[in-house]
């Protein structure tokens, strides 16, 4: 399981990059992109997911499987 | 004296040839003080060593000295309900609009690739879209190379306030010595109405919960900057019948906690723009409004007056923006920094402008003690150096100024669209203008044709390039001695 941005959505201010706590974002090409192998959901770091609750665009960062 | 003016008018680039063979009028050494640059007389003396150059927190300043942006930090802990962040319009003038955000590297070059070519340049800032102390890293990557490159360059950066506290320290040992932050309130219930929500200490929060910390951390920061000595500048967005009489209390608060300026500036809504009150049909203020409530607040922290609500990537003196000219792919990849037109403009600059100042106190002087209880508001085309030196068709805004037995008094700068584009006048263009210049009683400007003239005074609006080149304040002094028969300066060639 891990998140997922909606590329076509995203502004890519990067906010999502720093407030990772596994490193699992990085910007590639053109896009901000989550690495499912390193996405944790942040489980045992933060009750929310770091990612999805810093990202300005609503329904831009998003679990995987939507 | 006409050899200073054609180097301060030969080292900006908008000029030409006619203008270098125009000798300067001046103040010149018929004045008491010749030699010794002086200041302006609300300002005290630590503050003005600082603010001298700054345009943004010096309007004296504005006149000589130019800003630029860089957007190397995009990324963003707040919603703000007059903010878009996906919207992006290089034709569009409205801060955290940017055509392109920088790494620190491509910001570096940049940097020096406007010094190298603007003698104007003397303050960086970083004012978005984002945060620069919530994406601190690349901000302070950004301050530190630009610092060690060109280590007189002034920086000076933009926030919300929410990760202030926690970099003031960084902030002092950088040495910048100038912040703004935006504050729309200091009640959590008005905060709520203004931010969706904010991100703060991992989690997201919304409501007046999240007002009420924002607000704390506001005041926290401030306090801070205050007793490290960094200038702060307070920005508040007037928006009608949300926080627009709040604004009288935000201004006592931030004053008591030692903010150097209050800038009051118009909520930007247009629909276009896919802001969530641009959506809503949440009007800005109107500018006799806006007018209003700045002359409320007189008296409290001190106004800024004279704020274009720039691009937060723009280059160049407050009223132009010439930042297309310097988009990354017009920047070299290698670059090195060649400090002598800066050099060489500061000095003509600091000769030219105490001049100026004294000048300016004599006029405002010989208006008080007039004594007289008429008033006049007079529109000035000006390209900067403090004179009226642009054509009334080649000006994109006209500087308004008051004068009355309070003194002359800079009031608000009115955009227009150029009248004269490539040679012609059009005839809806100069219907534009006129509506912009409602209210003006004269206009100044270095030169102005027949036709376009005539049509001014059949609206009742003198305008006259018989001031042409001359210092502004000198020139309104000399109209408000012939309107209301005032005893005038001495002749100054």
């Amino acid at each position: 399981m891990s998140f997922r941005i909606i590329a076509s959505q995203c502004t890519q201010c990067g906010a999502c990059e720093f407030e990772c706590p596994s490193g699992a974002i990085k910007f590639k090409g053109e896009a901000y992109v989550i690495d499912p192998d390193k996405c944790t959901e942040c489980k045992g770091a933060f009750e929310l997911q770091q990612c999805a609750s810093v990202c300005p665009v609503p329904e831009t960062c998003v679990p995987a499987e939507l | 004296m006409s050899a200073r003016m054609t180097a301060l008018e030969s080292l900006t680039r908008t000029t030409s040839l006619d203008q270098l063979q125009t000798p300067a009028k001046s103040g010149g050494c018929a004045s008491s003080s010749c030699g010794s640059p002086s200041q302006p007389n609300d300002v005290n003396s630590a503050a003005w060593e600082k603010i001298k150059d700054h345009p943004c927190y010096s309007e004296e300043a504005h006149h000589y000295f130019a800003r630029m942006h860089v957007a190397v930090a995009p990324a963003c802990n707040i919603q703000c309900h007059y903010c878009n962040r996906k919207f992006d319009c290089a034709n569009e003038s409205r801060p955290g609009v940017v055509s392109e955000k920088l790494t620190p590297d491509q910001a570096l070059r940049k940097v020096i690739a406007v010094a190298n070519e603007v003698p104007q340049l003397s303050v960086l800032g970083i004012a978005g879209p984002g945060d620069a102390c919530y994406d601190w890293r690349k901000t302070k990557a950004t301050c530190e190379r630009v610092a060690k490159e060109i280590p007189d360059i002034k920086l000076c950066i933009s926030t919300n306030g929410l990760a202030l506290a926690e970099h003031v320290d960084e902030l002092a040992e950088m040495n910048v010595d100038h912040v703004t932050i935006t504050i729309n309130m200091i009640d959590p219930e008005i905060g709520a109405k203004i931010y969706p929500w904010i991100f703060h200490d991992h989690r997201r929060y919304t409501g007046i919960e999240a007002a009420r910390i924002l607000h704390k951390r506001q005041m926290l920061g401030l306090e801070m900057l205050t007793e490290r000595g960094i200038l702060t500048k307070i920005n508040s967005v007037m928006i009608p019948g949300v926080n627009d009489e709040h604004l009288i209390e935000v201004n006592k608060w931030v004053k008591e906690r030692g903010a150097f300026l209050h800038n009051v500036m118009p909520l930007i809504s247009d629909p276009a723009h896919g802001t969530h009150y641009g959506l809503t049909g949440q009007r800005g203020p109107r500018a006799i409004e806006l007018k209003a409530l700045r002359n409320r607040l007189e008296g409290g922290a001190k106004l800024m007056r004279h704020c274009r609500q720039c691009r937060a990537d723009a280059v160049g003196l407050l009223g132009e923006d010439r930042g297309q000219e310097f988009t990354l792919d017009q920047v070299p990849g290698e670059i090195t920094y060649d400090a002598s037109k800066r050099e060489t403009y500061r000095d003509v600059v600091a000769r030219e402008r105490g001049d100026y100042i004294t000048a300016k106190n004599d006029a405002i002087g010989m208006i008080k003690d007039a004594g007289s209880g008429g008033s006049l508001l007079v529109a000035v085309a000006t390209k900067g150096g403090g004179r009226i030196n642009e054509h009334f068709g080649h000006a994109k805004e006209f500087q308004v100024y008051e004068a009355s037995a309070m003194g002359i008094k800079f009031v608000e700068h009115r955009k227009v669209e150029q009248y004269c584009l490539g040679g012609w006048g059009e005839e809806t263009t100069l219907e534009r203008v006129l509506a912009v210049l409602e209210g003006i009683d004269i206009l100044l400007c270095a030169k102005i044709g027949d036709c376009p003239k005539h049509q001014l005074t059949e609206a009742g609006l003198r305008a006259t390039d018989a001031f042409g080149y001359d210092y502004i304040e000198t020139a309104i002094s000399t109209l408000y001695a012939a309107e209301f028969g005032a005893e005038p300066l001495p002749t100054r060639a």
